[in-house]
C-alpha cells in the first residue's frame, strides 16, 4: 500500500494486533462512558435550571441530542470504513463498518423514541411528517438495510461488500438530516449548538450536554471494540493467532 | 497504488458522485414542491387554493386568543410578517400554546377563516434559565420586547 501511511497504522490494521489493542482500550472506554454519563445525567437532571419556556420537560435533551449526534457520527464512521473496505479490501474496515451499524441503529431508535416523547409534551403530537423527522426515520431504515443486506449473504465477506455499497450511498442522507431544519419549514426547531458562531443555550445547560456527547462517544468505542473482537475471532477462526487464544482460554 | 485498487477507487468514487447528484437533485426538487406549511400571507395570496386541507403556520397574535365559556372552542389569529388569518379550533391545546408562540395548525378554509383540526406548538432552539429570561426582559423594558414565548429570531421563521 502507499508509503505515506505510517507503519503503526498498517500494523493496527492486522486482525491480531487490533484484537489486542481493542482488548486494552475496551475497559477504559467503558469506565469513561459510565463516569462521564453519570456526571452528565447529574448535571442535566439535577444541577441544570429549568428552561424559561419548557420548564423541566426540556431535560430529555440530555439523552435525545447526544443520541441524535451519535446516529449521524456513527453513520459517518461506517461510510468511511465502507469506502476503505470497498477500495482496499481491508478485512478490519469491513468488520468495523458492519459492526457499527447495529450501534448506530440503536442510537437512532433512541433518538426517535425520545423525540416522540418530547414532541407529545411540547408540540402536542407524537409524530409528524416534517423533513427532520422523516429523514431521521430514513436514517434508521438505512441502518436496518445495511444490517439486513449483510446477513442476507451466505459468505460474510461478500455480504459485507454489498452492504458497504449501501452504507456508502446512504451517506447522502446525513447532510439531509443535518440541514433539513434550514432547508425546509419544519416543526422541529433549528440547531442549538453551533460549531461556528454562538450557541443559543446557557452554559449551565450546555456542559452536561457536551459531557454526555463525550460519554456516548466512549460508549460507542467500547461497544465497537467488543463487537469487532468477537467478529474477528469468528472470521479468522482456524488461523494461528486465534488458535493460540483458544488454547490459552482452555488451559485456564 | 496498483491498477486493481485504482480501478475500484474510481468505480466507488463514481458511484458516490452519482448518488450525490441524485440526492442533490431530489432535495432541490423537494424544496420547490414540499411545503410543510403555508404562512398566512401565502394563503392570502392564494397559494394554498389547490389544497382541501393544509397546514397553516405562524405566530399567535398577542391578545387574540378568545376561549368559549361553555365549550373547548377557541379562536385566535395567526400572523406572519405581512399577513393574518383568523383560526377556529375545538379541542385541547398544547402546553406551550400562548401569545406570540409559533404554532402549526392543520385544517381547511371556511368562509374566510381557517378551521383547524390540530394545533401544534413549535418551540425555538433557545434554552435558558427562567431567571435569565426575566433579567433580560427587565433590561430591555424600554424597548418593545417579546415578554413570553419566542425569541424574535424564531418569530420570522414559523
Amino acid at each position: 500500500m502507499s508509503s505515506w501511511i505510517p507503519l503503526w497504522l498498517h500494523k493496527l490494521g492486522s486482525p491480531p494486533t487490533f484484537y489486542r489493542f481493542a482488548g486494552k482500550l475496551r475497559p477504559w472506554m467503558l469506565a469513561l462512558a459510565i463516569v462521564l454519563g453519570l456526571v452528565a445525567l447529574y448535571g442535566g437532571l439535577v444541577l441544570a435550571p429549568p428552561d424559561y419556556q419548557q420548564g423541566d420537560d426540556y431535560r430529555i435533551i440530555f439523552v435525545h441530542v447526544p443520541s441524535a449526534w451519535m446516529g449521524l457520527f456513527i453513520y459517518g464512521v461506517m461510510a468511511v470504513s465502507a469506502f476503505i473496505a470497498l477500495v482496499w479490501r481491508i478485512k478490519l474496515a469491513e468488520v468495523v463498518a458492519m459492526e457499527s451499524a447495529p450501534i448506530g441503529a440503536a442510537f437512532t431508535l433512541i433518538t426517535l423514541i425520545t423525540g416522540s416523547l418530547w414532541g407529545v409534551r411540547m408540540w402536542g403530537t407524537w409524530w409528524t411528517w416534517d423533513a427532520r423527522l422523516t429523514s431521521e426515520l430514513v436514517l434508521l431504515f438505512l441502518y436496518l438495510g445495511v444490517i439486513g443486506l449483510y446477513h442476507a449473504f451466505e459468505d460474510r465477506r461478500q455480504g459485507a461488500r454489498a452492504a458497504a455499497f449501501l452504507a456508502l450511498i446512504g451517506i447522502i442522507n446525513v447532510p439531509i438530516v443535518h440541514f433539513s431544519v434550514n432547508w425546509w419549514n419544519t416543526l422541529h426547531q433549528g440547531a442549538t449548538i453551533r460549531l461556528f458562531g454562538p450557541s443559543t443555550m446557557s452554559g449551565s445547560m450546555i456542559w452536561p450536554l457536551l459531557t454526555m456527547m463525550v460519554a456516548t462517544k466512549c460508549y460507542y468505542v467500547f461497544s465497537l471494540c467488543s463487537r469487532v473482537r468477537a467478529d474477528l475471532l469468528a472470521l479468522e477462526s482456524g488461523k494461528d493467532w486465534v488458535r493460540q487464544i483458544a488454547a490459552g482460554e482452555t488451559a485456564r | 497504488m496498483n491498477p486493481t485498487r485504482k480501478r475500484r477507487l474510481i468505480i466507488v468514487v463514481m458511484v458516490l458522485i452519482a448518488a450525490a447528484i441524485a440526492g442533490g437533485l431530489t432535495v432541490f426538487a423537494l424544496q420547490q414542491n414540499m411545503n410543510y406549511l403555508f404562512t398566512p400571507s401565502q394563503v392570502q395570496e392564494g397559494q394554498a387554493r389547490g389544497y382541501k386541507t393544509f397546514r397553516l403556520g405562524g405566530m399567535v397574535k398577542e391578545g387574540s386568543i378568545q376561549r368559549s365559556s361553555d365549550s373547548l372552542k377557541v379562536t385566535f389569529t395567526v400572523v406572519d410578517a405581512d399577513g393574518a388569518m383568523p383560526v377556529e379550533y375545538t379541542g385541547i391545546l398544547p402546553d406551550l400554546f400562548r401569545d406570540n408562540q409559533s404554532v402549526i395548525t392543520t385544517g381547511h378554509m371556511e368562509n374566510g377563516h381557517f378551521v383547524a383540526t390540530e394545533v401544534l406548538a413549535k418551540h425555538d432552539e433557545t434554552y435558558m434559565p427562567k431567571e435569565l429570561k426575566d433579567a433580560m426582559a427587565k433590561a430591555h423594558k424600554g424597548r418593545k420586547v417579546v415578554e413570553t414565548g419566542d425569541e424574535p429570531a424564531a418569530a420570522t421563521q414559523p
